[in-house]
């Protein structure tokens, strides 16, 4: 493994990592507490740009419906939420569930669900390749953004906003900078745990899939389960990393379902580069830094990240993260 | 029943506009292998030109005539500047390309036209309405643009089965490299198919104009569905176009009718408004799953 971290890509994955772990400090030292908040939201979607870049990237599944994953957890964990405020139970029968705020009940729920969800959603859409999986993830997406929608009693259109973050022995996840570090624990946790899932037996079969399903198929592996499991996993990811946005601004809305928030993941890891699983998180830091930065700018800041975005397709093969790494970037 | 009569002509109307957008989409696929997003800016350009000339000209055929070159002419140069190096690239580049154009055409109208939609009147000879049935008075506006998508329709239908250049676009779809090793100029082809596809998009954007309100982003929603009417039609297929369209268009008026009140049978009413008017808001998308589960291609897939 360590004859693949170059020099070039050890100093730019350190200085990297060196960032964001020093972010709150700096944050701190500048007196700039909003950039915590702005890079929670960075990392945040870096975990669910990195899960994208799982099946995008390494299994060449196009989903353009990735926030149904993300917005699902997000739920999961409003609506836990929605029942500890309401004093209501969220079930009755077979046995009483009541709402709540404790991570440890309702993450792994989040990711549970998530995950449950993507085993349906995937299970229909690997039916198709190409371009019509591209659309039909969206459709599935689209139905659960409508679904959510149409439950007046979380709030349709507008939402359930919560009272506090959840809760977890010995941390408090009110206070930004904990809740900051948290994220970044869990982004870097699901980063290795991708890593080695993409270099593992696992690995090679998603990714020979990817070159040629009929091949792989013929050399007697069960394709379609490897990449329904590889779609699962993804989707359990964004899971993860919808409950945490849920937390971090205390908000879940249908919005977080709209297809333009597949949109804005799929665009972070081309961005970043597809199939570098680094890469992805670079997209979204410089994603949602440009939009920061250009919008304090000009009101029209679109009108230069539109053809931003051009210019690094026709310039930069693999993404930004190829551009800093070389020519060396690992796509097998 | 006379709503039901008017709900399926507010079905076909719609689908008339999708078949017009999906026709140049499925014909750019089909032929360049390109995924361009950004035809519904294209779309957007046609409302926005038409609605301009519409008010300083008062004239609706008039603001027509404006709105077709100017979208025909964007799109060509959308074409030479940026996609034609898209061409041979994986489909991804082309979708993160075409959706920075989106971006960028999107603001751009901002810019120009402000924040504030434009209304376009219906034209003053076409403002009365039509009794189709007795008692059912029907719009002759949107009479005229189902009367437009149909003769659209057979004119495509004409051009590329009984025409020389109708020809070379269906041999293009089947074996670029073929072609342009017999000798044809395969990259104009491509820029004048592109352009033709423009031209069918500013032409809807342009009928749009009167019933909907031109806004920035108003590309997008109606983008959704195009690309929902391709995959359901089968992606390089006209006659799927035309299809899908008229499925597309028919499902999403139809089911905003008729969902609530079926539900109202076994619901009470106000649940019942709720959860149909989302199952409708759904309807289309359950279509095409389902047409996807049951023809992963499509209904007619165009190449073999």
């Amino acid at each position: 493994m360590l004859k693949l971290l170059t020099q070039r890509r050890l100093l730019v994955l350190s200085s990297g990592l060196l960032i964001l772990l020093l972010l709150p400090v700096v944050a701190l030292a500048i007196g700039d507490p909003y950039l915590v908040t702005l890079f929670t939201r960075i990392v945040i979607f870096a975990l669910a740009a990195v899960s994208l870049d799982l099946i995008v990237g390494f299994g060449g599944m196009v989903s353009l419906g990735h926030t149904a994953f993300f917005g699902m957890g997000a739920y999961v964990v409003g609506i836990f939420a929605f029942h500890l405020q309401d004093g209501s139970p969220f079930a009755s029968w077979p046995f009483v569930l009541d709402g709540s705020d404790n991570a440890l009940l309702v993450w792994p729920s989040a990711i549970l669900l998530s995950g449950l969800m993507a085993a349906v959603i995937g299970a229909l859409s690997l039916r198709t390749t190409g371009m019509q999986f591209i659309m039909i993830t969206l459709a599935f997406a689209q139905m659960l953004y409508y679904f959510f929608i149409s439950l007046e009693v979380y709030g349709g259109d507008d939402g359930i906003s919560m009272w506090s973050r959840s809760q977890l022995p010995t941390l408090n996840l009110g206070n930004d900078t904990q809740f900051y570090y948290l994220c970044l624990t869990l982004l870097l946790l699901f980063l290795f745990f991708s890593w080695r899932l993409v270099e593992s037996r696992f690995g090679r079969v998603i990714r020979g899939a990817r070159e040629n399903n009929l091949r792989m198929h013929s050399l007697g592996f069960p394709t379609y389960r490897y990449q329904l499991v590889c779609f699962i996993i993804a989707g359990a990811g964004a899971g993860l990393a919808g409950a945490l946005m849920a937390n971090q601004s205390e908000f879940v809305s249908p919005n977080l379902l709209h297809w333009t928030q597949s949109g804005e993941i799929l665009i972070m890891v081309l961005l970043g580069g597809m199939g570098t699983l680094f890469g992805p998180i670079l997209g979204a830091a410089v994603l949602l830094l440009m939009e920061e930065i250009l919008a304090a700018y000009t009101e029209h800041w679109l009108v230069f990240l539109g053809p931003f975005l051009i210019l690094v397709v026709l310039f930069a093969k693999h993404g930004l993260y190829g551009l800093l790494v070389g020519q060396e970037v690992n796509r097998d | 029943m006379l709503l039901f009569i008017e709900q399926l002509l507010n079905g076909l109307q719609l689908g008339v506009m999708l078949f017009l957008l999906s026709a140049g989409l499925t014909l750019v696929f089909g032929i360049m292998r390109v995924i361009n997003l950004a035809h519904g800016s294209l779309y957007m350009v046609g409302a926005y030109i038409a609605a301009t000339a519409f008010q300083y000209t008062g004239s609706f055929l008039l603001a027509l005539m404006a709105a077709l070159p100017v979208a025909a002419v964007v799109g060509m140069i959308v074409e030479m500047v940026v996609l034609r190096r898209l061409y041979e690239r994986d489909h991804l580049d082309q979708v993160l390309a075409t959706f920075g154009l989106i971006l960028f055409f999107n603001e751009l109208t901002r810019i120009i036209w402000g924040r504030q939609p434009l209304f376009m009147d219906v034209p003053k000879w076409l403002s009365s309405t039509v009794e189709i049935i007795p008692g059912a008075p029907y719009p002759s506006y949107r009479l005229a643009i189902i009367l437009v998508g149909m003769l659209v329709a057979v004119f495509l239908y004409l051009l590329l089965t009984r025409t020389r250049l109708g020809m070379q676009i269906r041999a293009g779809a089947s074996n670029r490299e073929m072609v342009a090793a017999l000798g044809v100029n395969i990259n104009l082809l491509n820029t004048l198919v592109f352009g033709l596809g423009a031209l069918l998009a500013g032409l809807a954007g342009a009928m749009a104009g009167p019933i909907l309100a031109v806004e920035s982003g108003m590309g997008e929603s109606i983008l959704i569905l195009t690309f929902v009417v391709i995959v359901i039609g089968g992606i390089g297929s006209i006659r799927g176009a035309l299809i899908g369209a008229l499925l597309v268009g028919l499902v999403e008026t139809l089911g905003g009718y008729l969902l609530p009140e079926l539900l109202r049978l076994f619901l009470p009413p106000a649940m019942a408004d709720g959860a149909g008017a989302s199952l409708a808001s759904m309807a289309v998308y359950i279509l095409m799953a389902a047409v996807l589960i049951w023809r992963p291609r499509g209904l007619f897939p165009a190449h073999g």
